[in-house]
This record gives C-alpha cells, sequence and structure tokens, in this order.
C-alpha cells in the first residue's frame, strides 16, 4: 500500500509540475508507458492468487485512472493556457467602424396611404383607384358640377388641350372621380377608399400644384349621416391613435354631396405646436369636406337614388402626414431631400398594421 | 363676406352677444374666417391735448410737446406733423402701445437728442384711412384722457364668413341675418320698403333685346341730385368692410350690395345718347371698364349699351364713359336681371371677377328687383336730394313659383336625426319657405339653391344642428376584417418595401416635367395648356427626369451616395402605367480602412436592384432574358433590359447616357432603371398549401469548368447551354470568374462556371460524371466556345 501512496504522490506531483505540452506528453510516457512503475504493478496481478487479485486489482486500477485523468486535465489546462496566450496575440480593434449598409426609407405620403388603407380594411373598405388625366364628364359633370357652375372656376384646373370621345381632358382637380369610376363598374353595396396624387393650379405655402388626397365613398341601403360621423371619428382616433379626439363638423357646400359638412378636428397647444386631440380644444383645424352622396350623382351613375344613398368624404394625405407626424411644409414632400426623406420617412419594416398600431 | 355688427343688428333683433353670433354662424354653415375688433387693437389710445409746443432745438421740421393725457405729469413728446401746436386735441399712443399702421411697438426713445414719451398719431398710423397730413384733430371739447376708439364709435367688430358658392342669399347683410333669426338668435326685423312715387315719366327708354342674358331691366331715373362724399355712417360702414368710398352715388349701390344681395348701377344721364338697352355685344365692340382696362366682347357677352356705345359688361362691371361724377346731376338707376349661367361665362371668358359678378352668377333674388330699386331710390334721394321719375320694369325675370314635395320622414332617413314635423315646419318657415299642410314646399325666390328633397334636409339639419346628428356605428361583417388590398395594390407594396430595405430612398416628384426633359425621354403624349409654370408642363414619359433632377439637388447638396426611387405612373398616350424608377448616383460604398478607395455605383447595381424589385415583385427572374435596352437614354453599351419572353420587357436598367446626364446638369456617371409594374404577369392563385417537402437524398457535388470564347460573346449564352445541357443532373451553373489576359487568346476571354450536379437515387459514378462533362462541353462548343486546356 505504502508503494502505491508513494507512487501517487510521486506522479501527481510531477503531473503538477508538468510546465508545457511537451512535459506533459513525457509525464505520460513515465507516469502510463509501458515502462512505468503502472504497468509494472499492473502486471504483478497476472501472479497474484485470486483473493489478492480481488483486493489489489482495483487499487492498482484506481491509482491507474486517477494518475490518468489528472495528467488529461492538466493537459487540458495547458492546452487552454495556450489557446488563451495565443488569442492574447490575436486582438484586433473593434473600435473601427464597420461597412455600413445603406438606409433607405419609404416616403411619408406613401405610409400614410399604407395607414389608411388598413385602417379602412377593418372597416371594411376596398382600396379603388382611377386615372389622373381625368374627362370633365367624371370630374365635374356626373358630379353635379355644370360648366359655368362657380365651383368649377374655384377648382383652379389643369386642362389638357386634346378631347376624348368629344370630352374635355384635364389632370382631376379632387379624387372624386373615382367615385363615379367605382359607382359605374360595380354593383352596390359600396365601400371604397380612393387615394391618389391630385392636381390644381395653385403654389404657395401650403398648397402644390400637385398634392393627395383620399376620398371614401359608401353606398347602400338605409345609409346615414350619422354613419358619417360614426365613420370619421372612428377612422380619425385609429388614425391619430387617440381616444380623446373631438370632430366637429359644419354645414358646407359641394355640388356631389348633400347635406355636405366640413369636418374640423380639435387641436391641443403644446410647446407652441398644434398637436392633434386633447377632450379640450385650444382650437380647430379643418380636416376634410363631407357629405351624403347627392342623389344627382348616384343617378348619374345609373343608380336608383331612392334605393341608394350614402356617403362621401375627402381628405388631403399630406396634411394628414403633417398633421401627425409633424411637417410643416409641403412643399419638401416633393424635393426628394435625402435628408428630409431619411428624417420623415419610414423604415422598410415599418408596416402598419391593426396589431402593432398603424403610426410608426 | 365682411359685414359689422351694428351694420347685422339693423336686420337683426337680438340680445346675443358676439361670440355667441360668431358660434352660430358656423353652426348654421356661415363660417367665420376672422372678427377685427377694433376697440380692441386702437384700445390703448387715449385722447391727449397739447400743452405746449416748442421748436426742437436740433431739428426744424420737429416739435417738442408737451402732452396732457388726463393722467399724471404732462409729457414730453417728440412730433414732425406740421399742424401739431397747442391747444391741439389729438390722439397719443403711450410708450408700449402698438401701432398698427406702423407695425411698430412705441418706447421711449430720444429723437435728436431730446426724449420722446409716445406719439401724437395720424389717421393713417391707426389704419382708418389714408390720411397722413397731420396729426389728428378732435374737437375741443373732446374729453382729455378717454380712450379714443369708444369715444369715436370704432367699436363695431368687422366680421368676416366665408360664403360657400350655393348662398348667394347670404352674400348680403340680410340673408345672414335672415339664417341667425332661423338658428333663435332673435328676430328678423321687418323690411321697410319704400313708396317711390314717379313724379315723371323717365325720360330714358329702358329695354332689353336679350331676353336670355337679361330677362328683366328694371331703372328709372332720379333728377336734380348732388353727389359729394357719402355721410359719414355709410363710408364708415363701407371702410368697415373693406371698400373704399367714392361718391354718394356709387356708394349707395354698394352698399345695397352689401346690405341685400343686390348689385346695381349707376349712370350719369348726361352721357346716354338716346335708349338704355340690354343687348348682345356685336363682334368688334370693346369697352373701357371701370378698372381701367379694355375689354374686346362678343355676340355672347350681354352688354347695357345705348345708341352711341356700350357702357357696361353686363352684370359684372360698369364703364368709364358713362360713371357718375361730382358733376352728375341726372342719375339712371340699374336694377337687372342676369342670367346666372350666362355671368359665369362671360366672366372666364374675360378673366375679370367683381363682388356683381360673384352675386349675379350665383343667382340673385328675381323677386327683389323691384324692392332693391326703390331702396336704392330712396337713399339716393335722401342722400343727393332729386327728384324721382316713374320707374321703368323692362322684361320679366324668372320668378316661376319652385315647389317640391316634402316627406318629413327624409330627415331621419337622410341625416340619422330626428326632428318632429312641427319643428321642420317651423325651420323652414324661419327661413322663409311656405309649407301647405299636406308638406308641398314653396321655395323662396331667393333660395334658388334648392331644388330638391335633400336640400330641404340639409336646411333642416344645419338649423337645428348638425352636431346633434348622433354618431351610427356602419353595420360591421362578421369576423375579421377580409383582405381588401388589389394585387397590383399588393405589387406596389411589396416592391416599395423592398427598395426601401435594400438603402433605397422613396421620393414624391411632381407628375409634370419642362418639355426639355421630357424631350429628353421621347416626348410626352400630353402636354398641359395651362400649365403653372413651364418647368412643369407636360406629363412625364418616365419617372427618370423627376429623380434625375432631385438627384442633381441632392449631389449640389453634398450628398455623396445618392439612391433615390419612386413608384408612380408615367403617363403615356394609351395609359397611365405605374411604373418604379430608381437613379443611383455618387459612391456606392465610401472610402473605408477594410476597402480601400470609394466604389462607384455601376450598371451591375442596377441589374441587381431591378432584380431584386422584380423578384420581390414576383415576376419569375429565373426565366429573364437579358436583352438590349431599347431607350437612347442609356449609354448603348452599358445598358439592357429583362424580358419575359422577347417582347414582353419588365425592366430597362443601365448607366445613364452621359448626353441624358449633361441634359440634366448632372456630372459624373448616373445609373438607373424602372421597373413597369404592370407587365409582371400576375401570379396565380393557388391557395396557401405548399408542395411536400422533399429534399434529395443524396448531396449535390460541383464541378468547374473554364471555357474560352469570343470577347463580344455573351456570358448568358455560355451560361444558358451549360445549364441545359443535362437537364436531369444539372440544377445550376453559376458564372464565376471572367478573365482575359495571359494565357487567353487575343480577342477572347476565359469564362469559368461552377456546375452543380444533383445524384437522384444513386451516387454518380466516375463514368456518369465523365458523361456529363461530354455534355457540358458539347453544349458549350456548339455556341463557339472551347474548354481551356
Amino acid at each position: 500500500m505504502t508503494d502505491l501512496n508513494l507512487i501517487r504522490s510521486k506522479l501527481l506531483s510531477i503531473t503538477e509540475a508538468a510546465d508545457s505540452l511537451e512535459a506533459i506528453e513525457a509525464v505520460r510516457v513515465t507516469a502510463l508507458g509501458k515502462a512505468s512503475e503502472i504497468a509494472a504493478l499492473m502486471k504483478t496481478l497476472g501472479g497474484m492468487s485470486p483473493e489478492e487479485r480481488q483486493v489489489q486489482a482495483p487499487l492498482i486500477q484506481g491509482l491507474r485512472t486517477e494518475v490518468a485523468d489528472a495528467i488529461a486535465a492538466r493537459k487540458a489546462a495547458l492546452e487552454g493556457a495556450a489557446l488563451e496566450a495565443r488569442l492574447a496575440t490575436e486582438t484586433i480593434d473593434l473600435t473601427l467602424p464597420a461597412a455600413s449598409a445603406p438606409q433607405g426609407s419609404v416616403h411619408p405620403v406613401a405610409q400614410v396611404m399604407d395607414e389608411l388603407a388598413e385602417i379602412f380594411a377593418d372597416l371594411g373598405f376596398a382600396v379603388a383607384t382611377g386615372p389622373e388625366i381625368e374627362d370633365d364628364w367624371h370630374n365635374f359633370t356626373a358630379l353635379n358640377i355644370p360648366e359655368t357652375h362657380p365651383a368649377r372656376a374655384m377648382h383652379d384646373t389643369f386642362y389638357f388641350p386634346d378631347e376624348k370621345d368629344g370630352k374635355k381632358m384635364l389632370l382631376r382637380t379632387h379624387t372624386s372621380p373615382v367615385q363615379i369610376r367605382t359607382m359605374t363598374s360595380q354593383e352596390p353595396p359600396i365601400r371604397i377608399i380612393a387615394p391618389g396624387r391630385t392636381y390644381r393650379s395653385d403654389s404657395d405655402a401650403t398648397h402644390t400644384p400637385m398634392f393627395h388626397q383620399v376620398e371614401g365613398l359608401v353606398i347602400d341601403r338605409g345609409i346615414t349621416l350619422g354613419h358619417l360621423k360614426w365613420t370619421l371619428e372612428t377612422f380619425v382616433k385609429a388614425y391619430f391613435e387617440r381616444d380623446d379626439i373631438v370632430l366637429r363638423l359644419r354645414p358646407s357646400y359641394f355640388p356631389f354631396t348633400e347635406p355636405s359638412a366640413e369636418v374640423d378636428v380639435g387641436y391641443t397647444l403644446v410647446d407652441g405646436r398644434r398637436v392633434v386631440g386633447g377632450a379640450e380644444p385650444d382650437g380647430w383645424m379643418e380636416i376634410l369636406g363631407s357629405g351624403m352622396v347627392h342623389p344627382r350623382v348616384i343617378a348619374a351613375c345609373g343608380l336608383d337614388p331612392d334605393e341608394w344613398q350614402g356617403f362621401a368624404f375627402g381628405c388631403g394625405i399630406d396634411r394628414l402626414a403633417m398633421l401627425k407626424y409633424g411637417m410643416d411644409d409641403l412643399r419638401a414632400f416633393f424635393d426628394g431631400d435625402l435628408r428630409w426623406l431619411r428624417h420623415y420617412g419610414f423604415a422598410a419594416l415599418d408596416v402598419p398594421t391593426l396589431s402593432a398600431g398603424v403610426g410608426a | 363676406m365682411k359685414f359689422t355688427l351694428s351694420w347685422l343688428k339693423d336686420h337683426l333683433d337680438t340680445q346675443a352677444g358676439l361670440d355667441e353670433i360668431l358660434v352660430a354662424l358656423t353652426q348654421v354653415g356661415l363660417e367665420v374666417e376672422g372678427v377685427e375688433d377694433p376697440a380692441a387693437r386702437l384700445g390703448a389710445f387715449r385722447i391727449a391735448r397739447v400743452l405746449t409746443a416748442e421748436r426742437h432745438p436740433q431739428a426744424d421740421k420737429l416739435q417738442v410737446l408737451s402732452v396732457d393725457t388726463g393722467e399724471g405729469e404732462p409729457l414730453q413728446v417728440v412730433c414732425g406733423a406740421p399742424n401739431a401746436r397747442a391747444g391741439l386735441v389729438g390722439v397719443f399712443g403711450a410708450p408700449g402701445t402698438y401701432v398698427p399702421g406702423l407695425d411698430v411697438t412705441l418706447k421711449i426713445a430720444a429723437i435728436r437728442g431730446v426724449e420722446s414719451r409716445g406719439m401724437m398719431c395720424s389717421m393713417r398710423e391707426l389704419e382708418l384711412s389714408d390720411a397722413h397730413e397731420g396729426i389728428i384733430e378732435l374737437p375741443a371739447d373732446a374729453p382729455v384722457g378717454a380712450s379714443y376708439a369708444e369715444w369715436a364709435g370704432l367699436t363695431d367688430p368687422v366680421i368676416d364668413v366665408a360664403i360657400t358658392p350655393n348662398r348667394q342669399d347670404c352674400m348680403g347683410v340680410r340673408g345672414i341675418a335672415r339664417d341667425l333669426a332661423a338658428a333663435g338668435l332673435g328676430e328678423l326685423k321687418p323690411l321697410d320698403i319704400p313708396t317711390i312715387r314717379g313724379a315723371f315719366p323717365c325720360p330714358v327708354e329702358i329695354r332689353t333685346d336679350d331676353p336670355e342674358g337679361c330677362p328683366a331691366f328694371f331703372g328709372r331715373v332720379v333728377r336734380g341730385v348732388k353727389n359729394g362724399p357719402s355721410p359719414e355712417w355709410l363710408a364708415n360702414r363701407l371702410k368697415a368692410i373693406g371698400q373704399r368710398p367714392i361718391s354718394a352715388l356709387v356708394d349707395i349701390t354698394n352698399y345695397v350690395m352689401f346690405d341685400h344681395g343686390r348689385p346695381l348701377h349707376v349712370y350719369d344721364v348726361a352721357t346716354l345718347k338716346g335708349a338704355l338697352v340690354a343687348r348682345r355685344a356685336k363682334a368688334g365692340e370693346s369697352v373701357l371698364a371701370l378698372n381701367g382696362k379694355s375689354y374686346a366682347l362678343d355676340p355672347e357677352i350681354t352688354v347695357i349699351a345705348d345708341d352711341a356705345q356700350v357702357h357696361d359688361i353686363g352684370g359684372i362691371m360698369g364703364g368709364e364713359h358713362s360713371g357718375v361724377t361730382e358733376a352728375t346731376t341726372d342719375v339712371l338707376i340699374e336694377c337687372a336681371y342676369f342670367t346666372p349661367e350666362n355671368i359665369a361665362r362671360t366672366g372666364q371668358k374675360l378673366g375679370l371677377t367683381s363682388d356683381a359678378r360673384s352675386r349675379f352668377e350665383r343667382g340673385v333674388d328675381p323677386a327683389f328687383l323691384g324692392d332693391g330699386l326703390a331702396i336704392a331710390t330712396r337713399l339716393v334721394q335722401d342722400l343727393c336730394g332729386g327728384e324721382a321719375s316713374d320707374a321703368v320694369e323692362a322684361g320679366e325675370p324668372p320668378l316661376a313659383l319652385r315647389t317640391l314635395k316634402f316627406d318629413t320622414g327624409l330627415t331621419e332617413r337622410l341625416a340619422g336625426l330626428a326632428v318632429s314635423p312641427d319643428r321642420q315646419r317651423a325651420i323652414l318657415a324661419a327661413l322663409g319657405f311656405k309649407v301647405d299642410a299636406g308638406w308641398t314646399v314653396l321655395i323662396p325666390s331667393w333660395r334658388r339653391d334648392v331644388d330638391g328633397p335633400a336640400d330641404i334636409v340639409e336646411e333642416i339639419v344645419r338649423i337645428e344642428g348638425i352636431d346633434k346628428v348622433p354618431s351610427t356605428p356602419l353595420p360591421r361583417v362578421d369576423g375579421v376584417a377580409r383582405p381588401t388590398a388589389t394585387p397590383a395594390q399588393l405589387v406596389e407594396r411589396k416592391v416599395r418595401r423592398a427598395a426601401a430595405a435594400r438603402g433605397l430612398n422613396e421620393a414624391v416628384t411632381w407628375s409634370f416635367v419642362s418639355e426639355a426633359e421630357a424631350g429628353v425621354f421621347g416626348g410626352g403624349a400630353w402636354t398641359l395648356a395651362n400649365p403653372i409654370s413651364e418647368e412643369l408642363k407636360v406629363m412625364r414619359p418616365s419617372l427618370l427626369p423627376g429623380l434625375i433632377a432631385a438627384a442633381k439637388r441632392n449631389a449640389d447638396r453634398g450628398a455623396a451616395s445618392i439612391r433615390l426611387f419612386e413608384i408612380g405612373r408615367r403617363y403615356l398616350a394609351d395609359a397611365e402605367r405605374p411604373t418604379l424608377g430608381f437613379v443611383l448616383a455618387g459612391d456606392r460604398a465610401p472610402r473605408s480602412w477594410q476597402a480601400g478607395r470609394a466604389q462607384a455605383f455601376d450598371a451591375y447595381d442596377a441589374k441587381a436592384e431591378a432584380l431584386a424589385i422584380l423578384a420581390a415583385a414576383g415576376a419569375p427572374v429565373d426565366r429573364l432574358q437579358v436583352m438590349e435596352a431599347v431607350s437612347p437614354v442609356y449609354h448603348p453599351g452599358r445598358s439592357a433590359t429583362l424580358r419575359l419572353g422577347p417582347k414582353t420587357v419588365l425592366a430597362e436598367f443601365g448607366e445613364l447616357h452621359p448626353g441624358t446626364a449633361r441634359a440634366f446638369d448632372v456630372e459624373g456617371t448616373l445609373i438607373a432603371g424602372e421597373v413597369y409594374l404592370d407587365a409582371i404577369p400576375a401570379k396565380r392563385a393557388s391557395g396557401h398549401m405548399r408542395t411536400a417537402f422533399a429534399p434529395p437524398a443524396l448531396q449535390p457535388v460541383t464541378r468547374d469548368f473554364a471555357f474560352l470564347v469570343p470577347a463580344d460573346r455573351a456570358a448568358d449564352d455560355l451560361v444558358r447551354a451549360v445549364k441545359g445541357a443535362d437537364k436531369a443532373a444539372i440544377v445550376d451553373a453559376r458564372l464565376f470568374d471572367v478573365f482575359t489576359g495571359a494565357g487567353v487568346p487575343e480577342g477572347q476571354k476565359s469564362l469559368a462556371i461552377e456546375v452543380t450536379l444533383q445524384p437522384g437515387e444513386k451516387s454518380f459514378t466516375d463514368a456518369d460524371l465523365q458523361a456529363i462533362a461530354a455534355r457540358v462541353v458539347a453544349a458549350a462548343t456548339k455556341i463557339g466556345a472551347t474548354l481551356r486546356a
């Protein structure tokens, strides 16, 4: 027994003292090789009686395992230290800049159009489109705006010298002709919004000759001004993501709706800026025009105004964007200034959804 | 439309205060655009007396005044007005007071070394008139220290309301009063129509020869008038609403127009020759209008003329020649009805707007001609004296009674607002409608805009209060919302976000470009007849001009790397085509410690964008062919189209021709492309189930081949040939190297291709692989390639 203990302490001590991978290999040969003391002890087992072997074999085997484990552990430690030493020479300066990927963006007008599509989809409205180069029948006549109507002059229309099928061609002054195109091409009930580019010969700080509007149209049985009011309230609250939004309807006039109303939204002053919302508004801003579709418009589209009625509204998309996201110059929308696009634009993955909130 | 509170109260008996009136105006649809309360604006100015006036020691034209402001010690004020003198009572502004006519706030200041503690004001400085010859002189007994505005009666608020085009009746104060009375703000006062007894037959023949354009022409002469400045009450009212008083006779016509929405015109009888007739203008006639401009007339235009000449563009503007002056003794008052459609056409044609036109084209009250003439005559006699002739009533105004049958239930059916029939009847009565027991509604003559039951509902709702309409939820379909986007809309959304994800910034540029810019792109199919400027004239035939111009602006602002895209329409002769355009300019990547120099964009970047966008749109990018570009705006050797079959062009891209860049004044290379979204074939709807996942059992192997081909041979030809050499085994062929130089004969290039082979049931044997390689080489040889040794 003393022999074994002596051998153990000697071998463990030289294992512990090994300070390189070469040294530990040498220890392994010395301690466990064919010429080692442990190999010699193993050989003695053959000459023992079964009883003696039963006692000695586990002891010798135990010694062998213990020494082998110690060597393996020492080897692993030395290997680890060697790796660490190597790695210590391999540092890089991670404060150096990594290659940057370009940052793309989605224009606020497109983003707001997606927001509108998302909100109105939940209310059952599809998205409709129509041509921007329109004829005067769709843009005016069918909308109950005859040629001599003062409202026609108010629209500052861009005209083309061209005629198509005897109709004057122009750039649509509003998205309302999509109402006509929808009602003449599909059967009621109808629920659509129609966002798009519109044009008026007007240019100052708050007007550009091209701008964006969204039209809404509902045609069904039994639709009233009350439905219009609810729809607008629901939409505006969803769009601005506030429940404390107050709307004010004002009787107004559009040739294609009767009764007609303009809609103001209450704002509160926050740090000198007008912020939409607040149960106790500091003032009102006009945001859209609306009304019950004029019976003559419904009839012009070949529908029976005694059976079908509904409402329509029109709203400036650029203005909606400005009110929600705080831009103050409409002209910058169309300049393509990268600094502005990055500042007010949206990331590709900012897809408006109802579950995440439509705003980004 | 502006009016003052006291003017409104001429017609409305009310206890309501200003704020209440303002709220009610907006509620009934007469939107208040502004209120000006002179009492607030001029409230700080006091009546003061000049005690002494001494020469300024340093300036001949200045005086140093001692002013008694009614409180405390007299103040020293430096004043340049020639009429400043001891004893004068005038209007004083103390330091801290805002002077509207000067747009300054007064401060204590030294003027040429003498301290001045305020200012004695002129009329112009208070914006009360243009008078600026001297400071205001008040009667000697004016109360020193009192508020000047209050003392002068300048406390009448001016209200400005927006009148919608349907409400001609509210282009006169009385109409506004009627709406307010109906809304419960008081009683509409009865209108006193004077009875005028003609003292003599009208000496001028008045008639209408144009019953279509001017169905009725009423008028009379008042002789022996004395024209001069209007009395103060009239001048002040006109001034308050921004009208310049001219002379009593002219001011009367304006006053009646703003009071009743009834335009009138007055002629100096001495300038007339023969009968005064409403007729169509003759070709070649012209008239010098009161605005000093001459207008060429034509037979579609209704004029008022005498035997000698045209005097008046009927219903729009009078002429210089027959206008009244201070010397006028006999005046003819015209009160006519002009047909709205004709006025609108004439006004549009001549580009001439006036207060009269805006009323006539909306349709004045055809039943108010005689009354309007009587009111005007009485005012002329009251203010200018004279003797009235009999009235002449030529023609017939369109007085046909208009009635409609109304169902009171429609109010709730259309507006969602329950209003009792009695209340509906009361509202209509207050607005001047007459309703019989069976609900036949007689529309008032002044409400030309009302012609259907929906209009009646609007009247009831706006007076009852549109805010009372209850919010009513739209019926909702069961379950969650259904998808609504069309395939085209989905494509647009996907390509937008794909482009943004790839680092491109979305711009929105004008749909119209200049003729020159469109010309570079082959010209536009649509040119505006009335562009707002030459820069915005032609509907764009391509998205690139707008994007190139935006890229240039960014480059001029110092942007080093520009990636812009836009989704919008190209306006072609046959259709508006949805398109995604992009422009890349400057550096793809900046210089860096890793890569060294900055790398410029090249045509391959455009190819990558075009393919990525097409892939996002669901186009079959594997099957696209790269073919030559068609547009000459591109560099002929560095551009291409991506086509599905030889005819369907899905995209065009490349380096722009240097001439294109030069046309936009851009330095350096521009890379661009357009993806034609409407050319992408729609994906067939195939449900949501994918095919079963069946990965091959064995691993694919790769083999590399290098071929020599003629230098001008498209690499894609070789790749396609190789790919097609063994359709069963070859699943991919990828070109990974292009080499010319040492070892490659002149006029040729070496193309290296990695071919991926997918074994089926069994691994390839050496013999299999040799056979496939032989087929690859054979296919390549067919197109003129030789395997490199």
